[in-house]
């Protein structure tokens, strides 16, 4: 693995920072605190490219590689951790299923507007009653001629208010347990297709999190993604890459709240010098900015594998979430230590990130989950 | 309408912390980061959108080290056509003067409408350049350009002045126009462009063959000043300072 | 971790011959508080004792990179060997190759290299440890030679030193600025062992106290200008902290392996060990955290192969490998259970073995002041 990253890496990463920092930055708070999806901002990130950064500029999108996909959500969400998780969704839950288990006519038909912002997309897997116990699902699609009746409910659907294609779990044939869950392109106009509750969150709280209702929805045959029966397969494996960006996000969040305590650290008198010269504070920052390292490199290492053309890294993905969740939680904690009474404020960002970064231990996979499977394959 | 663009790679110092180096004639920059000068972005983004309307092409160029290499592919990312970097290891020996003899030698020779620089360079505050090398190359020139409408063989160019004043000039063409920030909204590079960017061939050209060419200006010493006796430094919780605030800009005659 | 195919090939080997060569010795040489001699001659032999030094002064010519690798394999099976290495290469060695004049890496590095001579670093003082510009040796120049006075302590493979570098000042009033770094010969009159330390782990490595008593040494000894000793050891701990990295790192490896090992063939009601969640998730953070370190590490590693700073970086990596190789070694004799304090496993000796790595080359402490030093500027 080369440390170093490639010249069109760093301007990837030069370009989507300037961008973050002026676009989005200035919403970030606002949105969070209304909870309001930031739809205009989706015609800007989409006309950036960032909306499908991996996919193939023949479906529109932005040829990238995985390791860059890291670097864009790990900078986006360095400013908007519900901005970063917007993009993360739209390309890795989405847009990727599509293109890795698509067939020409659906990549051509619905990888083009995702890429362009025209439309956005959600993926629905978690239902009231199966979270990271995925094979637990309830929903059904039942073969009738020309297409599939969908019935089901999914919970906690990320950019379900806004999106317009939805990559959708169900099960085909119930009594083949997992081998009999199939996938789904589920459009948002589809008759019977309704949105429930939506979700008043303790952090990422601008993405749209709702919980979407098919009753008797008639999903045309050819929308059927891959084969009956592939279901499970398509889940485990779009999982495992959307890990990266999970990553991602939780290096991001916790970069920023480094540098918002290192500048408050200089800033910030006690007992008559900066607190940056009080060697517990430098304790924490040193910390900090280990273990944001750290995991960093787990993050670029998946997707330096995942580039590479390696066909399992579970256990790396999973590595990479697991720990990037857990410093988030841990960095953003500390950030609001070094702040003290200030950090419990709204005044200042870190208030925010501490709530933000704390939705990477639970969502695709909670700690435990990515810890089983990690567990498993070392003791193969 | 075949454009040049010069710009400068220069490290971003507003909100970092500038520190004098042990030579006390520069500034420590290990840790600084750089970016293309801010009103270059301008000067760059105005050519793209004059490209746009009258067709054409742009040619960027920059005299720097091999860093600013990422600087030429922005502005190639960004709608340029061409880069040159005059390759110059030492950027220190370099003053204004310097840099536009530097420029001129390689421009002189080129078939172009249009010059725009940046109105100022963050980093020495010169404003030397862009006028210098009009006067060298011999064509007019406008500095502080706000707002420019083009037409075949002459420019339409409005300067701020003092006072709120406005100012129209008609140039004819070719000529050069140093860009006042704020005069659009320069684009960001897509992620496309820049993949794009990143494998294009840059023209680079070594400064020696230029010959000798002379500063006329040399650094003596980079300090941070003392702080004067005329500030002040107001003490006492927010309501205290901001009353004592208040009470001096009143009694100065501000309000 | 994928590395490099020519780093691939050179774990691979590394690993064969710590599985061979040192492996069956490891619980005995600490046991018995062997020195190595045996292992050292065949490490010279398999090149691995000057694994950055360029081939014409001996060494085996590769980068900084594959040194760590070589130290984290060895560290896997045996911490005192571990420390040996790297004590030998990082420090002993490094130094030289750095600041040496061609004369002096001539003469010094081959026999370093092969193993026909050993090397140890004398910079830790009683009153001088992870503020090394506290040195109280001093040295001074009468006639042409230098006169040295005063006592270093708890110098790895200090007594059976050959080639020693070490640190003096002019004037310890001077701070950093008066010292200077040589190198003294075994056998030098005035030059002497003093008391072995008997230690919590690491027990296979020798440490001890080296005493400078009007000790003479020739003028060409000086290393590198008088008065740039300090630059010479700030350098040599930047690299020597890729050492305790990738040392702490094969330790915690090491005992991650003896864990998987351990979970596979013990259960508890007819349940397999590894199937217990409990258990997952010991074993799923400890083989995280490794990784992670390992990833740090290689990175300082990588970097000081480029030629860039690695002031933080290897902070970095020595900081994190040590710690979070103690709590790995910790819960390894942990889950082991009371067979985990039992000198048949492994186990209890990774423990104490680790706990060197938090302290020697500059505490955990200081690793964060370094870290944050940084940050800050």
């Amino acid at each position: 693995m080369n440390f170093g990253l490639t010249n069109d890496q760093k301007m990837l990463q030069k370009e989507v920072r300037n961008f973050a920092e002026t676009e989005l930055k200035p919403l970030a708070s606002e949105i969070d605190v209304s909870g309001e999806f930031p739809s205009e901002n989706i015609k800007k990130l989409a006309e950036m490219g960032l909306m499908g950064i991996i996919v193939p500029e023949k479906y529109s999108g932005s040829e990238f590689d995985f390791i860059s996909l890291a670097i864009a959500i790990e900078e986006i969400s360095r400013v908007c951790a519900s901005t970063g998780v917007i993009v993360a969704v739209n390309n890795s839950l989405v847009s990727y299923p599509i293109l890795q288990f698509g067939n020409e006519e659906q990549k051509q038909k619905y990888l083009p507007p995702l890429c362009i912002g025209e439309k956005i997309g959600a993926m629905g897997i978690t239902e009231p009653n199966a979270g990271s116990d995925v094979a637990a699902m309830e929903a059904t699609a039942k073969l009738n001629g020309d297409h599939y009746i969908l019935n089901g409910t999914k919970r906690f659907i990320t950019n379900g208010t806004a999106a317009d294609t939805f990559v959708v779990f169900a099960y085909t044939d119930k009594d083949a347990g997992y081998k009999g869950m199939s996938c789904f392109i589920v459009e948002r106009d589809l008759e019977g297709f309704s949105l429930g509750k939506h979700e008043d969150l303790m952090g990422i709280r601008a993405t749209g999190n709702c919980e979407l209702i098919f009753e008797d929805v008639k999903v045309p045959k050819e929308n059927l993604l891959g084969k009956e029966g592939d279901g499970f397969k398509i889940c485990m494996n779009t999982l495992d890459v959307s890990r990266i960006d999970i990553g991602a996000q939780g290096v991001g969040i916790a970069q920023a709240a480094l540098d918002e305590s290192i500048k408050y650290s200089k800033e910030r008198k006690t007992f008559g010098k900066p607190i940056c010269h009080h060697e517990m504070i430098q304790n924490m920052l040193a910390e900090m900015a280990t273990k944001i390292q750290a995991a960093r490199l787990l993050v670029y290492y998946v997707g330096y594998l995942k580039d590479k053309g390696v066909k399992r890294f579970s256990k790396e993905s999973a590595m990479a979430k697991y720990y990037a969740a857990d410093i988030a939680v841990d960095v953003t904690r500390k950030a609001v230590q070094i702040h003290g009474g200030y950090g419990y404020t709204k005044d200042y960002p870190v208030e925010r990130f501490y709530r933000d970064a704390r939705i990477l231990e639970l969502y695709e996979g909670t700690s435990e989950i990515q810890k089983i499977v990690i567990a498993r394959d070392l003791v193969k | 309408m075949n454009i040049i663009v010069c710009i400068k790679r220069v490290p971003q110092t507003a909100e970092a912390e500038v520190k004098v180096d042990s030579s006390g004639k520069d500034i420590e920059k290990d840790r600084l980061i750089f970016d293309t000068n801010e009103s270059d972005t301008y000067a760059l983004e105005e050519a793209v959108l004059q490209k746009e309307k009258f067709g054409g092409s742009i040619t960027v160029i920059t005299v720097g080290d091999e860093d600013s290499e990422e600087t030429l592919r922005i502005a190639l990312a960004k709608g340029a056509d061409e880069a040159i970097r005059i390759k110059v290891e030492d950027l220190d020996e370099l003053d204004g003067f310097k840099t536009a003899q530097i420029l001129h030698k390689i421009i002189k020779d080129m078939d172009f409408d249009i010059i725009f620089t940046g109105c100022l360079a963050t980093d020495d505050a010169y404003s030397q350049v862009g006028t210098t090398l009009a006067k060298l190359l011999e064509i007019p020139h406008a500095s502080l350009v706000t707002k420019i409408e083009l037409s075949e063989n002459s420019a339409d160019a409005y300067r701020e002045l003092e006072g709120g004043l406005l100012e129209h000039l008609k140039i004819k063409l070719p000529a050069l126009f140093t860009i006042q920030t704020g005069i659009n909204v320069p684009r960001y590079a897509s992620l496309i462009a820049i993949r794009r960017a990143a494998r294009k061939e840059l023209n680079e050209i070594s400064k020696t063959e230029f010959g000798e060419m002379k500063s006329n200006s040399f650094i003596e010493e980079l300090f941070t000043p003392p702080v004067s006796k005329l500030a002040e430094i107001l003490s006492g919780n927010p309501d205290e300072v901001s009353e004592k605030l208040t009470g001096i800009i009143k009694e100065k005659g501000l309000i | 971790m994928i590395l490099s195919d020519k780093h691939l090939k050179f774990r691979e080997k590394v690993k064969q011959f710590a599985d061979n060569e040192i492996a069956p010795e490891s619980t005995e040489l600490e046991k018995k508080e062997k020195f190595p001699w045996e292992i050292i001659k065949k490490m010279g032999k398999s090149n691995l004792l000057a694994i950055y030094v360029p081939k014409k002064y001996g060494g085996a010519g590769l980068d900084t990179l594959s040194y760590a690798i070589a130290v984290e394999e060895i560290g896997r099976v045996c911490g005192s060997t571990g420390i040996f290495l790297a004590a030998h290469t990082s420090l002993g060695i490094y130094p030289i190759f750095l600041s040496g004049n061609e004369e002096q890496k001539k003469k010094w590095l081959p026999p370093l290299a092969s193993g026909e001579k050993i090397s140890s670093f004398g910079l830790t003082e009683p009153n001088a440890g992870s503020d090394a510009a506290g040195t109280q040796t001093t040295f001074k120049l009468v006639d042409d030679k230098y006169l040295i006075n005063g006592t270093k302590c708890f110098i790895t493979s200090g007594g059976v030193g050959d080639t020693i570098v070490f640190t003096a000042t002019k004037d310890p009033s001077l701070g950093y600025k008066g010292i200077s770094a040589f190198v003294v010969e075994k056998g030098t009159p005035g030059f002497s062992e003093g008391k072995r330390e008997d230690k919590l782990g690491l027990r296979g490595s020798i440490t001890s106290e080296l005493i400078f008593d009007n000790c003479e040494i020739p003028q060409e000894n000086l290393l590198g200008k008088d008065g740039e000793g300090f630059k010479v050891f700030m350098q040599t701990l930047d690299g020597g902290r890729i050492s305790i990295g990738a040392l702490a790192l094969g330790i915690a490896q090491g005992a991650l392996d003896a864990c998987i090992k351990f979970c596979k063939s013990n259960s508890i009601n007819k349940k397999p060990l590894f199937k217990m969640q409990s258990i997952q998730s010991t074993i799923a953070e400890m083989g995280t955290e490794i990784e992670a370190a390992r990833l740090l590490v290689h990175q300082a590693a990588a970097l000081k192969d480029e030629g860039l700073p690695i002031t933080k970086e290897s902070a970095m990596g020595k900081y994190y490998a040590s710690k979070i190789g103690m709590k790995a070694t910790s819960t390894a004799v942990e889950l082991h259970g009371m067979l985990g304090l039992k000198k048949d496993y492994l186990v209890e000796r990774f423990m104490r073995d680790e706990k060197l790595m938090e302290i020697g080359e500059g505490t955990s402490e200081i690793q964060k002041i370094v870290i944050a030093r940084e940050l800050f500027k």
